[in-house]
């Protein structure tokens, strides 16, 4: 328990999990304590992994095109749980999809190529944001 | 004096200049087109006719989906492969809460085989050099669907020329589009593979999968070691069924990957060729004219970016160029556009473009293995087939592949390959023109825009499924779904029961979820680190 909680998830039925096994490690090298969820999760089952692990931050990752249908039911679950958890997104998200998931909640959009330090900065960013702001 | 062209020129058999070449050139003990296979499987590749150029296809609806292959067919594609979406490869109906967000997203929606009509409406399969398809978890529901299409179409399914995919053990640690546990997956998968064998001897029933494993961020050696690792687990298990692999060898296809490292992944293909040849002949007695090895190659996606998206193309036509300098039967090439989103139309046909360019107009087809006898390529396949053997050596001792997979180690060998790799990306130990090479922030991003897929698919699709419910005979569709359950229950062969099921107009969830409450359904299982 040396770092803040972080949930990497798979949300949907995309079965690409090459990234957010590597973000995942990623983390886990830089000191957080991290569950990844394996494939395959609604957003329903993320919500309550982020609840049970009383997680502070959840990266989604997602390739299959379906994030406008699952990330904001996900968002949404998460704020009637009463979870703070800041969510990240990562994977083939359109450009003009991104505005609308932003103002859903997202605190930042990760494209494929994305650096894994630029990545940490905007989750050191987003988690002192989030305990400044609390 | 007059000028005449001469209307015989080959350029397949001349180069540019007119100078002419064999087929093939090397010493006399190193022919193409003999056991062990190294340098092809033919003596002649591609002089008489090109390698099979078919993209991988497929969104929105089976009705959009049968205009984007008529029109690459119009293009001079020769085959196709039909990209199923993500519920219907996991067994799900448009309709399942689980498929919500999903349908029509990574490919076309099939619930019934209504959609198989529409899919292929109007494309004469009979003239179509090989059919393909991404059904893994469901490979004996494609056989159905097709079989079925062929009946109501009055043609025998045996006139179609058909390429499963039907490798389900990949599954489970690349890709994922799994249903049931790994047995009852390797159970279902075989069970095609014997049906094909008995009433569909034309078609070929499985290909051996190393592209997935690729991908997702191994190397050349796990590529192709897990694959050979999972053909030995299918073929076992089909020689328990009294399947002969002297008959069955010549009908499958291996699935590699064409990556960017040129020479290895020449030397690659070789070197899986002369694995093959030995592993068919030492392990399953295979006669040496039946232990050639049929290589299906896609070029691989992960190195495209969506940084600067048009570099891709460049980067799709030297992996292409890859491919064939190794000897594949059959290519896919992927389009400049896929780290973005699914691909659009002109970008899919610059993709065919790119392999006609490669056929006709650069002499890769006048000689066979032209690398063959290339100190470095030997020097290459030769190592390659060391450390592959090895690889495969060690899955064995551990005992196979699928217990490899079921373990755990296997998912665990293949993401440690991929952190190191990224590891090394960004140390820009690995360059990546445009991301760590040229990186030019100044410049505008690119104008390429996402090709975007129509929301209201997925509602259209759920009541297509409704509207095919509403006209089939339910007491005929319950009766199906028993009778495969206990074929299921019983260990008899599947595929006879979900043709019936799927003639009865069954969906894909209702097969699917007749199957899991005998097998039961494989779960993800979560990882903790720290």
């Amino acid at each position: 328990m040396i770092g803040p909680r972080i949930i990497i998830a798979k949300l949907g039925l995309d079965g690409h999990d090459r990234g957010a096994k590597i973000v995942a490690r990623m983390f886990r090298d830089a000191g957080y304590e991290v569950m990844y969820t394996g494939l395959r999760q609604t957003p329903a089952m993320v919500a309550t992994a982020a609840l049970q692990e009383d997680a502070e931050l959840v990266g989604v990752s997602l390739l299959s095109g379906a994030h406008n249908t699952l990330v904001p039911e996900l968002l949404r679950l998460l704020k009637e749980n009463g979870s703070d958890a800041v969510v990240l997104l990562g994977g083939i998200i359109p450009a003009a999809d991104r505005p609308a998931l932003l103002d859903a909640g997202v605190a930042a959009i990760f494209e494929p190529g994305e650096q894994t330090e630029s990545i940490l900065a905007a989750t050191r960013a987003a988690l002192d944001g989030t305990s400044v702001g609390a | 004096m007059t000028v005449t062209p001469d209307d015989d020129f080959d350029p397949t058999a001349n180069t540019s200049s007119g100078i002419p070449v064999p087929p093939w050139s090397g010493p006399a003990d190193a022919k193409p087109g003999t056991y062990p296979y190294t340098r092809g499987i033919a003596e002649d590749l591609y002089r008489q006719d090109t390698w099979v150029m078919g993209l991988y296809s497929g969104y929105a609806s089976p009705r959009e989906t049968n205009l984007r292959i008529k029109s690459l067919l119009a293009a001079g594609q020769k085959g196709f492969s039909i990209a199923l979406d993500l519920p219907t490869q996991s067994g799900l109906d448009s309709d399942d809460s689980k498929a919500r967000g999903e349908v029509g997203r990574v490919g076309t929606p099939i619930d019934t085989v209504l959609d198989v009509e529409s899919l292929l409406d109007g494309i004469d399969l009979s003239n179509v050099a090989q059919i393909r398809t991404t059904a893994n978890a469901i490979g004996p529901l494609a056989v159905a669907w097709l079989v079925v299409l062929a009946e109501r179409q009055g043609v025998d399914p045996n006139s179609f020329r058909v390429l499963l995919q039907n490798d389900v053990l990949k599954e489970y640690v690349a890709r994922g589009t799994y249903i049931f546990p790994p047995a009852a997956g390797l159970r279902f998968s075989v069970d095609t593979v014997e049906y094909c064998r008995k009433q569909l001897p034309h078609w070929e029933p499985i290909e051996f999968c190393g592209y997935h494993i690729r991908d997702s961020g191994s190397n050349a050696v796990q590529e192709v070691g897990v694959a050979l690792g999972n053909a030995i687990e299918y073929l076992d298990e089909a020689v328990r069924r009294g399947v002969s692999i002297d008959d069955l060898a010549p009908h499958t296809f291996m699935f590699l990957s064409a990556g960017l490292d040129i020479f290895e992944e020449v030397a690659k293909f070789r070197a899986a060729r002369r694995l093959w040849s030995s592993l068919m002949r030492e392990r399953y007695g295979v006669a040496p004219e039946n232990c050639g090895l049929k290589i299906f190659s896609y070029t691989l996606g992960s190195p495209l970016t969506s940084a600067e998206p048009l570099n891709n193309a460049v980067r799709v036509a030297y992996e292409a160029l890859s491919a064939v300098l190794g000897g594949a039967q059959t290519l896919a090439t992927s389009s400049f556009d896929e780290a973005l989103g699914l691909p659009s139309e002109e970008a899919v046909h610059l993709s065919l473009r790119t392999q006609q360019i490669l056929a006709h107009e650069t002499g890769v087809r006048r000689s066979t293995d032209p690398l063959g006898g290339s100190y470095h390529v030997e020097e290459l396949t030769d190592e390659l087939e060391r450390r592959i053997t090895v690889y495969v050596d060690n899955l064995h001792s551990m005992g196979g592949a699928l217990a490899a997979l079921e373990s755990g180690w296997l998912s665990r060998d293949l993401s440690d390959a991929a952190y190191r790799m990224q590891l090394e990306t960004e140390r820009g130990v690995r360059p990546v023109v445009g991301v760590n090479v040229g990186a030019d922030t100044t410049r505008a991003r690119s104008e390429v825009r996402a090709f975007a897929i129509r929301d209201e698919g997925e509602g259209e699709q759920v009541a297509r499924l409704e509207a095919a419910r509403a006209r089939r005979d339910e007491h005929a569709v319950a009766t199906a779904l028993a009778k495969l359950r206990a074929a299921a229950a019983s260990g008899e062969n599947t595929v006879p029961y979900v043709i019936d099921a799927v003639r009865e107009i069954a969906s894909v969830g209702e097969i699917c979820g007749a199957l899991a409450e005998v097998w039961g359904l494989e779960e993800a299982a979560a990882w903790h680190l720290s």
